[in-house]
């Protein structure tokens, strides 16, 4: 692919002035990247100019595996080793499937997240990911004949917290720097709204392959607003093959088959529906095991088959319109996203219940992925006057287990992020010295009818009479919807604190282990890669330090910036060096020696903000 | 412009919810202002505007942005903002400890209870929903009343928890009504 000038003429090629940023869209059935290319977002395409990759994988054996078209097409043949919709067992346990007999696979019950059987062994989910993750990657940087700074992921809004953990993983696992998480209806609402200028409150029905959103937001001069959200992590498309292929076989008094059989069925019900979204009937015909099926199925048969799921939706459109404290007349426009959303009774469905009508003037395939690589743009510092602010929530509550098994919720669902929120609580006996916090996260009242994130304890506690401890638990939510919990006994200090991770047996030192064999097998040399970041996070550093002092210098006195001037030479004369160490610690001195002026910044930043001015049009 | 004691030395994230937005002390607030404020802040706090910056402003970034947030949300929400300007006043709700109601007020509750285990039908329900929400906007003007004019705040706070035990109901009859919605 040919090289791109990515500087303005005139301009010195700087190779910093540039960051090349994408966005990725991992979909249940297939996934996208973009990136912002001479002010446009556009989707990559492949070497076949293709922007969709099916997510699927295919394991072969000794290492070798397919991924895309050719895996899918590979699926029927060999449906144990191709992994398809992995995104629905994302930071999922065995348990928490809905029907794992009507899967080709063979789960292997893991703490924290479920394995697949294949012929290379057990996969994790984030493995699986991790393979088309890093497919993109790869066609990013061939695309761009350069490394990729960094990268935006999409996930569904009504993801919790292990799905969100596991996304992360996987993209950490596929070798790419996570600028942020962001969800999707959040990123159609991007992409859409900035092309067509809207400002009002709008709905976004995101129903993909797997996973259903429902978030309601309010645009307003580059400002994305997330009033409400919510939704269904396993309710999708694959729902309706599900349904349709189900409704075939009972009209006609067959069976699901063997594994080759559901996976020929679950193809056939999709081109089927498909289909209907074009013509009012259509012919339902596969060979199974035991002789061909063929079946003629009518748009009314077929919507009636789905009604359920459709009605699914719509219930949680209007719980989303009841957080949001909003009628449906509020509602200026619902922005249609994902493949699914292509069937005319969904569009009516919606159109009628929100009494508006549905814009779907953008490709819902590509939308995602387009709003995501707008703001990895302006994350990666491209477009430092970009107006683009998202203020997004967390979909569902997050709380501790107290006595009795109940929850005590700390955090409510569709509270604005970053947050942090604190509760009191006490010991229960007296000279308790220890306390054990449950971390929950969902709607219900009852501890077993949520899900568990994480357990931990915080001990020490001096003894003292039951109730006299005092307990002050803070939940932070970042802006990725990432939580992490803080407990302190306030009378003797006593602290504990606990990044939530889930314990499905990827450490951080395994996830290493993983990039080394996975994707850096044959040159990988551990001092040169720590050297080359070492290097990457100097220049970032000096870089940030150099943009600071061009827009507020000001704001020091002159013996002040000399000071920093002084440690940014000194990261200069450092980075040539073959010691990362070394230059490790100038990056430090100089990140501990503009503490004081990002302070000074700051509060300049929130002085304007209130005197009205806008420092980004200075 | 800049009001409600921004000088010119640091900015502490102690600072009083008002005075980082800077609006007056009072129950009566510009809720268009604020909302605007929130927008104006955010852009020049939120971590997304530090993600190209060193590690010293992302932190202080994340903690800003969270001080923002949590003031927005204690300035939007009547009930909360009544029960702050009580805290501010010296007089704090104290809800979990003061459960002492008038009697008329829990012979009320007690009958919109009953009335709410009776209802079968959303739109039962939706009527109920129309007199607490009269009932809870005579007693946030009340509230207003007691701030601002009366300068009562030890009225105001009986009022703040007569308004907490209506904002319990009103999740009662949302979490009803979903319920319903799911079973129809």
């Amino acid at each position: 692919m040919a090289l791109l000038q990515i500087s303005e003429p005139g301009q010195a090629p700087d190779p910093h002035a540039r960051r090349i940023a994408v966005g990725i869209d991992l979909g249940t059935t297939h996934s996208l990247v973009a990136s912002v290319r001479n002010g446009v977002a556009e989707c990559l395409p492949d070497a076949q100019g293709r922007v969709i990759l099916p997510s699927v994988v295919r394991y072969l054996g000794a290492g070798k595996r397919m991924i895309g078209h050719d895996a899918l097409a590979a699926q029927s043949q060999d449906p144990r080793n191709t992994i398809v919709s992995v995104k629905r067992f994302m930071g999922r346990s065995v348990s928490d499937i809905a029907h794992p007999e009507n899967y080709p696979y063979t789960f292997v019950d893991q703490p924290g997240m479920l394995q697949l059987k294949t012929c290379e062994g057990d996969m994790s989910p984030v493995q699986v990911s991790a393979e088309i993750l890093a497919t993109l990657r790869q066609r990013a940087e061939d695309t761009f004949d350069d490394d990729i700074h960094g990268a935006v992921i999409t996930v569904p809004a009504y993801f919790d917290d292990a799905q969100r953990q596991a996304t992360k993983d996987a993209a950490q696992l596929a070798g790419l720097n996570v600028l942020r998480l962001i969800n999707e209806p959040t990123a159609a609402a991007i992409a859409y709204g900035l092309d067509n200028a809207s400002e009002g409150v709008f709905a976004v029905y995101d129903l993909g392959g797997g996973t259903f959103d429902i978030s309601i937001l309010r645009l307003s001069k580059g400002v994305f607003e997330v009033i409400a959200t919510g939704g269904d992590s396993a309710l999708g498309g694959d729902d309706y093959d599900r349904a349709l292929a189900g409704m075939v076989l009972q009209a006609t008094g067959r069976s699901w088959g063997t594994d080759e059989d559901k996976s020929r069925l679950l193809a056939q019900a999709r081109a089927c529906k498909q289909a209907l979204s074009d013509e009012h009937s259509h012919l339902f015909e596969v060979m199974l095991s035991d002789g061909l099926l063929s079946r003629m199925v009518s748009r009314q048969e077929f919507e009636e088959a789905v009604s359920h799921l459709t009605k699914k939706t719509l219930q949680a459109v209007k719980k989303a319109l009841r957080d949001a404290g909003l009628q449906p007349a509020d509602i200026q426009g619902v922005v249609m996203v994902g493949g699914s959303t292509r069937m005319p009774h969904v569009q009516a469905a919606v159109g009628e219940l929100l009494q508006c009508q549905p814009l779907n003037n953008l490709n819902p395939d590509e939308v995602v992925a387009l709003g995501a690589a707008i703001q990895a743009n302006q994350l990666s510092g491209n477009n430092p006057d970009g107006e683009l602010l998202l203020l997004d929530v967390i979909p569902l509550s997050l709380g501790i287990e107290t006595m009795g098994g109940l929850v005590e919720r700390i955090v409510p669902r569709n509270q604005t992020i970053p947050t942090a929120m604190a509760q009191d609580f006490t010991t229960y006996q007296d000279g308790q010295t220890a306390l054990a916090l449950h971390v929950v996260q969902g709607e219900r009242d009852l501890v077993t009818d949520c899900r568990s994130l994480a357990r931990f304890e915080l001990r020490g506690i001096p003894p003292m009479a039951a109730g006299a401890a005092r307990i002050r638990v803070t939940f932070t939510v970042d802006a990725d919807g990432l939580l992490s919990v803080d407990a302190i006994e306030t009378h003797s200090g006593v602290q504990a604190h606990i990044d939530v991770k889930p314990s499905y047996g990827l450490s951080d030192d395994q996830i290493a282990a993983m990039l080394q064999d996975s994707f850096h097998t044959a040159e990988y040399d551990k001092n040169a890669r720590a050297l080359a970041e070492a290097r990457l996070e100097a220049d970032r550093m000096w870089l940030a330090t150099q943009s600071a002092l061009n827009a507020d210098e000001s704001l020091l006195t002159a013996e002040q910036a000399a000071e920093i001037r002084r440690l940014m030479a000194e990261v200069l004369t450092a980075k040539p060096l073959d010691t990362p160490s070394l230059i490790e610690a100038a990056t430090q001195a100089l990140a501990k020696g503009t503490e004081a002026f990002a302070a000074a910044r700051m509060n300049d930043g929130i002085r304007k903000a209130l005197s009205g001015k806008h420092i980004g049009a200075m | 412009m800049v009001s409600g004691g921004i000088g010119n030395g640091a900015l502490s994230l102690s600072i009083n919810d008002f005075a980082l937005f800077g609006l007056p002390q009072q129950f009566d607030i510009d809720s268009a202002a604020l909302d605007h404020t929130w927008k104006q802040l955010q852009k020049q706090v939120h971590p997304d505007q530090f993600s190209a910056q060193g590690a010293a402003d992302k932190r202080l970034a994340m903690q800003w942005s969270v001080r923002v947030n949590e003031a927005y949300q204690r300035l939007k929400h009547p009930v909360k903002r009544a029960a702050y300007l009580c805290e501010l006043h010296g007089v704090p709700v104290n809800a979990e400890h003061n459960t002492s109601m008038p009697s008329e007020f829990l012979i009320q509750q007690m009958q919109w209870r009953e009335e709410l285990e009776e209802s079968m039908e959303a739109r039962q329900i939706e009527q109920l929903q129309h007199q607490v929400r009269q009932e809870k906007n005579l007693l946030l003007q009340q509230c207003a009343q007691a701030i601002d004019q009366a300068s009562n705040h030890s009225l105001a706070s009986q009022k703040v928890r007569a308004l907490m035990f209506i904002e319990r109901f009103e999740h009662d009859l949302d979490n009803r009504l979903a319920h319903l919605d799911n079973i129809s």
